[in-house]
């Protein structure tokens, strides 16, 4: 087991290093000067030029890539961000916290809601509860995180006064938020737990389990969702990204101070080393979330199990 | 060769009658046509030009005249989503082209040819697939500006990778059967072979991943304006009408709700015929 | 068939089972009456589709709930009309009482549990044993159908199909049932892997003096270890009987073309001699005898009326209009 993670650990950095490739190249390349943008547009030619030879502007991009590389991989230094003049990784470590509180909620939520209505939406095919879900779970996979947020602010804060329409610190201004950007996962994972529950509780082992004389309900959880599961972990992983991107677009409606917000406001100031840290920062984020992924899914499925013994 | 098209389109038709049979599917079409509809005829249906500003009777609510009421400049919702319905679906259809084309291409090139090839291909597709995909659209949006050219590129860049692998998938799976042996015997070139006998077999899958790829567009698209990184003022556009809706959502709750509507409705509509057609499609259902 | 239910053990009166596609139903079984003594095995024979798993599943009341359903009949075990009993009564019953095991051992185990886990549950189900005890319990059985109890933590896809097999039979028979049902335990299985099986099975069945109905569509396999035989055609028994009666008297002509379809390697033959026709459509039975479109004897009389059962001596009775005249 432990040299499969090692394994998959070390797949992470070619991934790792193509990307911030990929980034740094497309910024690169983005028209637009940095040092004039940070100066504004009465500043000097001359205080311009000083300033990218301080930034390191006027280097050849080969050049650029390396010396960031290297300040990131021997000093975990990714830059200062243009407008704060704060060290990046501090900005970024600022805004963390508030983002890993959405997406793990979010994730939470999507699970302990989503898997339980799926098993009893299969359990009970075609009942009225099975009919529903099915209609929710279509009309939740096609509600845009953002317009769901607004809905929720105008009836919970704006009509009813209930919740507070942003913030994050305390649990009342986390269950907006929270809501809406596990909506979607609930209806994926409800979806697919459906659909796998529904394969599982046909198969043969089931009917033998049953013939030993087994409870429905257990015959349902022990053998049926625990096969189910193998495919459920791999969508919940897949959800991951999305409730990243999703993450964004709540931060931005719940004024939450999270990494999303902060790329994007970066994105408009031009503040490229914020950019290229916050997109680094997710793309590991979701990657060592596919590798967690990937050692549940070792650890059910007996077939990878075995062959990393 | 006759009795090829013959049973081609006993193919469609099956196809069309069992999607005809499932209702929710057909709800999703009937959206869809009407929203192309909407978007060519916009000139003739809209009942205001979409940017014409009047100061006097902006923020109204819903009313015989402005239906879906009016927005800070006076301008009337209804005429701008109909507009707006032009601006959606050519993201859509246009970014899932870009998609489709390139990762067609890489997927074909990849599965026929094999070896280092499909080898190098298809690790850059993993390497793109392990990047969100909204991060990446937005990686692109900040590198290129905001239009709408980029953001069919920025959106239709991530979907590259699904297309890619649909095809290789495809091609791998019959690549080696005797009808593709047959038809390189008697000097049939490459490209027509990957033409004429192999796209048309990894078709099924192409067509459900590129309605729920529209749908994606669609709604990265939206998300993106939502957040200004979109199209600006004053595009018509259906998330940037929600962003500026949703200054005023306090007071005016029309200018979030109707922008917002369209664009779940036409997600709804993409992904319920995206799902039907996949299960009109199933092979395993067909007799 | 008369009854006497105090000597059966199993004693199943005017079965009938339905299916329900795509809005059509199919009548699997009906008026099915078959019985069996303690300690008798039973052959049940007929080709797929004629509703030998359906009964067997409608003993066990394990029919797949949402397609099908028991729509009459009786089924007597040990005195008890299973058919009235509850779920949770039932639950008693099962693999307690009756066993069974499945025809294709590729799919009848849980392949995310071990098998000795499989067969603790088995156990643990029935039995209240501390863990350690049920884990001996289930390496016991396992070295009963010849497998070594230190595979008793592995999982099914590391067994061939022959030992999945013999796993599957090891949890059939952990709690010492009174009856097991075998469902064409060997068709999955390759020819050389199925003389094994069946030899364990035989001598498994004198080892627990239990009954058992072997389902299959090999005669060869009923002559071997069975005594009794039933024929079974479109969703009823056409002729049941002793082996030795059933094997050199058979009346029904369907049973004459069962055992015509074995090859003989006596005599020269250019084809192997099958039953003409189809098997009828199940949704739209032949009206009279079922058989009649198929059968070489048939009369006016086949098409216009079902045939009742009839006696060809003590013990022996079949389900047809004709004499039959090779005996004649």
């Amino acid at each position: 087991m432990i040299k499969y993670i090692a394994k998959r650990l070390l797949m992470l950095i070619p991934i790792l290093l193509v990307v911030t490739f990929v980034i740094f190249t497309l910024l690169y390349i983005t028209p637009g000067d940095p040092a004039k943008m940070i100066l504004g547009t009465t500043a000097t030619d001359e205080a311009v030029a000083q300033l990218r030879t301080e930034l390191g502007l006027d280097q050849p991009f080969l050049i650029q890539y390396l010396n960031y590389m290297k300040d990131l991989i021997f000093h975990f230094d990714i830059g200062t961000s243009y407008s704060t003049r704060q060290p990046v990784i501090q900005e970024i470590m600022n805004c963390l916290p508030a983002t890993l509180k959405l997406a793990f909620s979010s994730i939470l939520i999507a699970v302990v809601v989503g898997i339980p209505i799926g098993v009893i939406s299969a359990v009970k095919q075609y009942s009225i509860f099975d009919n529903i879900v099915m209609v929710l779970g279509l009309v939740g996979i096609s509600m845009p995180v953002f317009w769901l947020g607004l809905l929720l602010i105008l009836f919970f804060s704006v009509q009813m006064g209930w919740l507070p329409a942003s913030g994050y610190s305390s649990w009342q201004q986390m269950i907006m938020p929270a809501v809406t950007l596990s909506a979607q996962s609930i209806a994926v994972v409800a979806r697919m737990t459906r659909s796998s529950m529904l394969e599982e509780i046909r198969k043969d082992y089931i009917r033998t389990v049953r013939m030993k004389g087994q409870t429905e309900m257990r015959i349902t959880i022990f053998h049926g969702l625990r096969n189910a599961l193998i495919p459920i972990v791999t969508v919940i992983g897949t959800q991951f990204g999305s409730l990243l991107g999703g993450a964004v677009m709540c931060e931005t409606i719940f004024s939450i101070p999270g990494i999303g917000r902060l790329m994007v406001d970066s994105i408009k100031a031009r503040d490229f080393p914020v950019v290229q840290g916050g997109v680094l920062f997710i793309a590991i984020g979701f990657a060592l979330v596919n590798l967690i992924v990937d050692i549940i899914y070792a650890f059910l499925d007996p077939k990878i199990k075995a062959q990393y013994k | 060769m006759d009795q090829k098209k013959e049973k081609k389109y006993s193919f469609w038709g099956d196809t069309w009658r069992r999607l005809r049979r499932n209702r929710l599917a057909m709800v999703g079409l009937i959206i869809i046509a009407l929203l192309i509809f909407c978007a060519i005829f916009a000139d003739f249906i809209a009942p205001y030009d979409y940017a014409q500003q009047d100061l006097m009777i902006a923020y109204q609510g819903p009313s015989a005249q402005h239906w879906f009421g009016t927005d800070e400049f006076g301008r009337d919702i209804l005429s701008r989503i109909i507009y707006g319905s032009r601006i959606s679906l050519q993201i859509g259809f246009i970014a899932v082209g870009i998609s489709l084309i390139f990762g067609g291409f890489l997927g074909a090139v990849a599965g026929y040819y094999g070896g280092k090839l499909d080898n190098l291909i298809m690790r850059i597709m993993d390497i793109i697939m392990s990047i969100p995909s909204i991060l990446l659209a937005i990686s692109i949006v900040a590198a290129l500006g905001s239009s709408m050219t980029n953001l069919m590129i920025a959106t239709g860049v991530s979907y590259i990778p699904s297309y890619a692998r649909i095809v290789r998938a495809s091609i791998l799976g019959i690549k080696d059967q005797e009808f593709i042996e047959a038809a390189k015997a008697i000097g049939t070139s490459d490209k027509t072979i990957i033409i004429r006998h192999i796209l048309p077999n990894c078709l099924a899958p192409i067509i459900v991943q590129a309605t729920l790829g529209v749908a994606f567009a669609i709604l990265t698209a939206a998300g993106l304006s939502f957040i200004g990184l979109g199209m600006a003022q004053p595009t018509p556009e259906w998330g940037s009408m929600l962003s500026s809706g949703r200054t005023y959502i306090r007071d005016y709750w029309h200018m979030t709700l109707f922008p917002g509507l369209a664009i779940a409705l036409t997600i709804f509509a993409l992904n319920v015929l995206g799902d039907g057609l996949r299960d009109a499609l199933d092979p395993k259902l067909r007799g | 068939m008369e009854h006497t239910s105090n000597e059966k053990l199993l004693d199943i009166r005017d079965l009938s089972v339905e299916y329900h596609s795509n809005g059509k139903i199919v009548k699997a079984v009906s008026n099915l009456n078959l019985s069996l003594d303690k300690g008798e095995t039973l052959g049940f024979v007929g080709e797929t589709g004629a509703g030998k798993t359906t009964t067997a599943l409608s003993v066990l009341r394990i029919l797949p709930e949402l397609p099908s359903r028991i729509t009459g009949g009786e089924i007597w075990f040990n005195g008890e009309n299973l058919l009235l009993k509850s779920q949770k009564e039932m639950r008693q019953i099962r693999g307690k009482e009756i066993s069974m095991i499945f025809q294709d051992p590729m799919t009848s185990l849980d392949p995310v549990a071990t098998v000795g886990k499989q067969i603790e549950e088995m156990i643990g189900l029935h039995e209240n044993l501390p863990k350690k005890e049920l884990r001996e319990r289930a390496a016991q059985m396992l070295e009963q159908v010849g497998i070594k109890r230190e595979r008793i933590d592995d999982y099914p896809h590391q067994f061939s199909g022959g030992m999945k097999q013999r796993v599957v039979i090891a949890m059939a028979l952990s709690c010492n049932p009174h009856l097991l049902i075998a469902d064409e335990p060997t068709t999955a299985l390759d020819v050389t892997i199925q003389a094994q099986v069946l030899e364990l099975m035989k001598k498994l069945k004198q080892q627990y003096q239990m009954s058992m109905i072997m389902i299959t569509h090999d005669l060869g396999i009923v002559a071997e270890i069975c005594d009794t035989v039933a024929i079974m055609y479109a969703g009823n028994i056409v002729e049941y009987g002793k082996v030795a009666q059933v094997y050199e008297n058979f009346e029904h002509p369907y049973t004459e073309a069962l055992f015509d379809s074995i090859p003989s390697l006596d005599e020269e033959q250019d084809e192997l001699k099958v039953i003409s026709g189809l098997t009828p459509d199940p949704t739209n039975l032949p009206a009279g005898c079922p058989f009649h479109p198929r059968c070489p004897y048939a009369g006016p009389e086949c098409a216009a009326q079902a045939p009742e059962i009839r006696e060809v001596e003590p013990g022996h009775i079949v389900r047809c209009h004709k004499k039959c005249e090779r005996r004649a």
